[in-house]
């Protein structure tokens, strides 16, 4: 038995903790769908799904089995290879990017010293799933969306990237994992106040959530990018957008609310359920609000919410300085 | 006969004593104008003066009584009837095919019908479109119906119809019935060659494909799309998100009402209206109603007027509901339509009760009503008239009041008074505008000048003022709604009289003569003396009109249903270009409209 070394062990530990990281998030991608249709249903006034399955648990078997057996379909004039790939892309990058999250201080698949770019770079790749979509599909209205969609992502990428710059500053690393440990005592939601209000609304347009979801906005472009695809193929996309939630979700809590930081409970029920509230937000904040027009949220991206990054920066990095001097 | 010829002069006198007070009358400034000899005037039950003009100088007079003091700005309906088999026609110019051409002076708050006799073996007019733009549609639709050509017309297309079509369905000699026809097959070709014909060809509506510097995307939306309310088509030539221009294309709802109305008996005929708007329910069947009456001659209860008010009134709540809810959808609030159909599940349960039906109750009939209300009605509507004012307030400030809604709406699509009565706009639509020309209030019928309530009006005429108006418009209904309560007449729903169908029941139970009436009236329909009358009335998206001839029969000879949806879409492009394609949307929500309505 003298293969059993201690890196063995870490390994095959870290290779269970990864595969259990990503069922879970991939399940929990898929329980969103029924989570947020009762959620919906609830402010809504009626019922939503409650037939299948207890509370219609299992109406997320039923709507898998639909998929599943549905007719995978590719109109005849469009391009095979990048209609093929665009779902691909849209959940395998989303999916990656759970990767860098420490989820407690146990638990986590990769911790990597440049954690948060590591994001932004998978983010950056994930526009091209939707470019693709539009480009390919051959249909007027995806290439509408997806011209919508690469001008926002790109619009709000940039400050996404800087609403967080102040909290590298005051953390002095990229790595995630330092974010969360530098944030034992003081949420980063306190100092870095703006930074979290633009990240949210940076996150919702990355994930093309309601009021952000210009780019399939079903009574304008009657579902935008991906109007050609059916079967497993639109269903990726759908995972994918439910991953994007969490992902964005839990990035948020790693950011700015302490991650597994908190008192009494352990530090995976805090990190679950903080994330859980992210998540219900998204939600709510489809019920709730109409959808602004698509200038509009071009003009306020570039407009308020990318001075307003480079106010905090600059406030934060005039702070730092202040009160230390010597760095 | 005489009696008709009665009620006939009666109208005419009743006519110039409220419409016409105080306003020189037209036809009188007409005969100075062009001579007495121009004009031939024909007596109807119309309630408005009705001359025939020579072709020859059609254009001449529509264009000087659109200049005249108090001018007729609006032209409120055109169209056609085939005379060829029409009976009584005694006095009338002789005519094949007549095209009549309705005006509305909001000034005077009077009517002139212009006819114009033609053979059928000359079946052409010169095209009013440069006079009255929303003729544009009008004109269009009598060439595809009854093959009348119209010189100088930009585009005299078929509209109804499908491009591939032959003949003119509302000619006599057309066949009303699929049984009259060979069975309907469409072969694989057969469909190419129809959808080949639909395909949009910019250059026959004189669009370029390139501008200066960009290349225009044609984009179809519809008529299969989540906003287009039904099956509505909108070509968009686009520059960017950016309408350059675009065509609305309707006809995909189409299912000839017109024609049916001339091979039902007018009893019969009371369920398909119901279907024209089909949001609007009973409404429907109030202009057609009224006017059958007035050709009839029968005078209704006061009970029946009020028992009609009433489930009309519910009907206009339960119709700007549904448009609010899909308003606000279509801004991409996902929310609030579930809430006002949770209020129209209330109205539907009062009008369940009351009529039996939901949707399509068809529940008026000629001379009252189907049935009496039932026991503890007053409850039911009480019920839903504590439960609206409340649920409004909520919808005011949970949307209307929201910043990204009036962003969405304010200044967009926007048009002022002049413009709407140029395109035959009306109701709230025209409202929004800043006019409050309400058929109510303005031409009570049915018992309207009993209720006190008033008509909201808007200033900017935009997609916000058309939202706001109809929740106003709501509130006002849920008054008359408590009148109707508080001051339900006693009394018959049904009118005493031999042409009242079906006929009293406890009467027929009694009376020999009744029991003939009825089974008459049930197997082959009442007999209507022969004349021409029409009721125009408010309803839920504007106004509606049934314009009937009767020949006699127990059938109408033509039925004309002039609805406000048709000239509202066929504005869209005047309003839309320039805007963007998020502000169509929101037009298109504001406007109000189903495709039932629009294509009959």
């Amino acid at each position: 038995m003298n293969w059993w070394t201690p890196q063995v062990e870490a390994t095959l530990i870290a290779m269970v903790q990864a595969v259990v990281i990503l069922l879970a998030v991939v399940v929990s991608g898929a329980l969103l769908s029924m989570i947020e249709r009762r959620l919906l249903a609830l402010w809504q006034d009626r019922y939503g799904p409650n037939r299948v399955g207890p509370f219609g648990l299992l109406q997320i078997a039923a709507d898998m089995l639909k998929i599943f057996f549905k007719e995978d379909w590719i109109p005849p004039f469009a391009d095979r290879t990048f209609f093929v790939l665009a779902p691909a892309i849209a959940m395998a990058s989303l999916l990656l990017s759970f990767m860098v999250i420490p989820i407690t201080p146990g638990w986590g698949v990769a911790d990597l010293n440049i954690g948060i770019l590591f994001f932004f770079a998978m983010a950056g790749i994930n526009v091209y799933a939707v470019l693709f979509a539009g480009w390919a599909s051959g249909n007027k209205y995806a290439l509408l969306g997806a011209l919508r969609a690469s001008a926002q992502t790109l619009s709000y990428e940039v400050f996404m990237g800087l609403a967080v710059m102040g909290i590298v500053a005051m953390t002095g690393s990229f790595n995630m994992r330092d974010i969360v440990n530098a944030q034992e005592n003081v949420w980063f939601i306190v100092p870095q106040f703006f930074g979290f209000c633009t990240f949210v609304i940076a996150g919702i347009a990355v994930t093309h959530r309601h009021p952000f979801d210009q780019p399939e906005a079903e009574q304008e472009l009657a579902d935008g990018y991906h109007i050609e695809y059916s079967g497993m193929k639109w269903g990726m996309f759908f995972v994918g957008e439910y991953i994007g939630i969490v992902l964005i979700s839990a990035l948020l809590v790693t950011l700015f609310f302490g991650g597994w930081h908190g008192p009494l409970l352990p530090p995976i029920v805090w990190f679950l359920l903080k994330t859980v509230f992210f998540v219900i937000l998204f939600v709510l904040l489809r019920a709730a609000l109409p959808r602004p027009r698509y200038d509009k949220v071009m003009s306020f991206g570039w407009k308020v919410c990318l001075p307003l990054t480079l106010v905090n920066l600059l406030i934060t990095g005039a702070m730092i300085l202040l009160i230390d001097p010597g760095v | 006969m005489t009696a008709a010829d009665d009620s006939q002069n009666e109208s005419a006198t009743t006519f110039s004593a409220t419409h016409a007070a105080g306003q020189p009358d037209v036809v009188a400034e007409l005969a100075r104008q062009f001579g007495e000899a121009a004009f031939t005037p024909q007596t109807t039950l119309t309630a408005m003066p009705v001359i025939w003009v020579a072709r020859e100088q059609l254009r001449d007079v529509l264009g000087f009584l659109r200049r005249v003091t108090g001018p007729f700005s609006m032209l409120f309906d055109l169209s056609a009837v085939d005379e060829r088999l029409r009976t009584h026609r005694r006095g009338l110019p002789p005519s094949d095919f007549t095209v009549f051409y309705q005006l509305l002076s909001v000034e005077r708050n009077a009517d002139l019908m212009i006819k114009v006799a033609l053979h059928e073996r000359d079946l052409s007019l010169p095209s009013i479109s440069d006079i009255f733009v929303n003729a544009n549609w009008y004109e269009r639709e009598v060439f595809d119906l009854f093959g009348i050509d119209f010189a100088g017309h930009p585009h005299l297309t078929r509209i109804m119809m499908p491009p591939t079509w032959t003949g003119h369905p509302l000619r006599k000699d057309y066949s009303a019935r699929a049984t009259e026809f060979d069975p309907y097959t469409l072969t694989v070709k057969g469909q190419e060659v129809e959808q080949e014909a639909l395909r949009f060809d910019p250059a026959a509506w004189g669009m370029k494909r390139e501008g200066e510097e960009t290349e225009f995307m044609f984009l179809n939306l519809g008529p299969n799309h989540p906003s287009a309310h039904g099956a509505f088509r909108i070509v968009l030539q686009l520059d960017g998100e950016e309408v350059v221009d675009c065509v609305p294309d309707i006809g995909y709802h189409h299912r000839g009402a017109e024609k049916m109305a001339e091979r039902q008996s007018w009893h019969s005929f009371i369920p398909y209206t119901d279907r024209i708007d089909y949001t609007g329910g009973v409404m429907n069947n109030l202009p057609y109603v009224l006017a059958v009456e007035k050709l009839a001659g029968i005078t209704v209860t006061d009970r029946a007027k009020t028992i009609r008010v009433m489930m009309a009134e519910m009907f206009r709540i339960n119709s700007h509901l549904l448009f609010l809810g899909t308003y606000l959808q279509d801004l991409g609030a996902m929310t609030p339509v579930f809430f006002t159909f949770t209020d129209r599940q209330k109205a539907y349960e009062v009008i369940e009760a009351i009529t039996g039906f939901r949707m399509h109750p068809a529940w008026y009939r000629i001379g009252g009503t189907a049935h009496d209300l039932p026991k503890g009605w007053d409850k039911l509507v009480q019920g839903f008239v504590d439960w609206m004012p409340k649920r409004l307030a909520e919808y005011e400030k949970a949307m209307m009041d929201n910043a990204i809604v009036r962003d969405r709406t304010r200044f967009v699509a926007a048009f002022d008074t002049q413009q709407a009565l140029d395109w035959g706009v009306t109701g709230p639509n025209l409202r929004a505008t800043g006019l409050d020309f309400d058929l109510r209030k303005k031409r009570p019928y049915s018992g309207y000048e009993n209720f006190d309530f008033e008509v909201p009006t808007a200033v900017n005429g935009d997609a916000f003022d058309r939202g706001m108006l109809r929740i106003e418009e709501m509130r006002q209904s849920v008054r008359i709604l408590q009148q109707c309560i508080d001051h339900m007449p006693a009394g018959d729903y049904k009118a005493d009289h031999p042409l009242t169908t079906p006929p009293p029941r406890e009467k027929m139970l009694q009376h020999i003569e009744t029991l003939i009436t009825h089974f008459l009236q049930v197997s082959w329909g009442p007999v209507l003396p022969a004349a021409e009358s029409m009721q125009m009335i408010e309803a839920t998206k504007g106004i509606n009109s049934y314009y009937l001839t009767s020949d006699g029969s127990t059938m109408s000879y033509r039925t004309r249903i002039r609805t406000p949806s048709f000239p509202h879409l066929q504005q869209i492009p005047a309003v839309m270009r320039g805007g963007f394609v998020p502000d169509l949307i929101a037009h298109l929500g504001s406007i109000d409209f189903v495709m039932a309505d629009v294509d009959r």
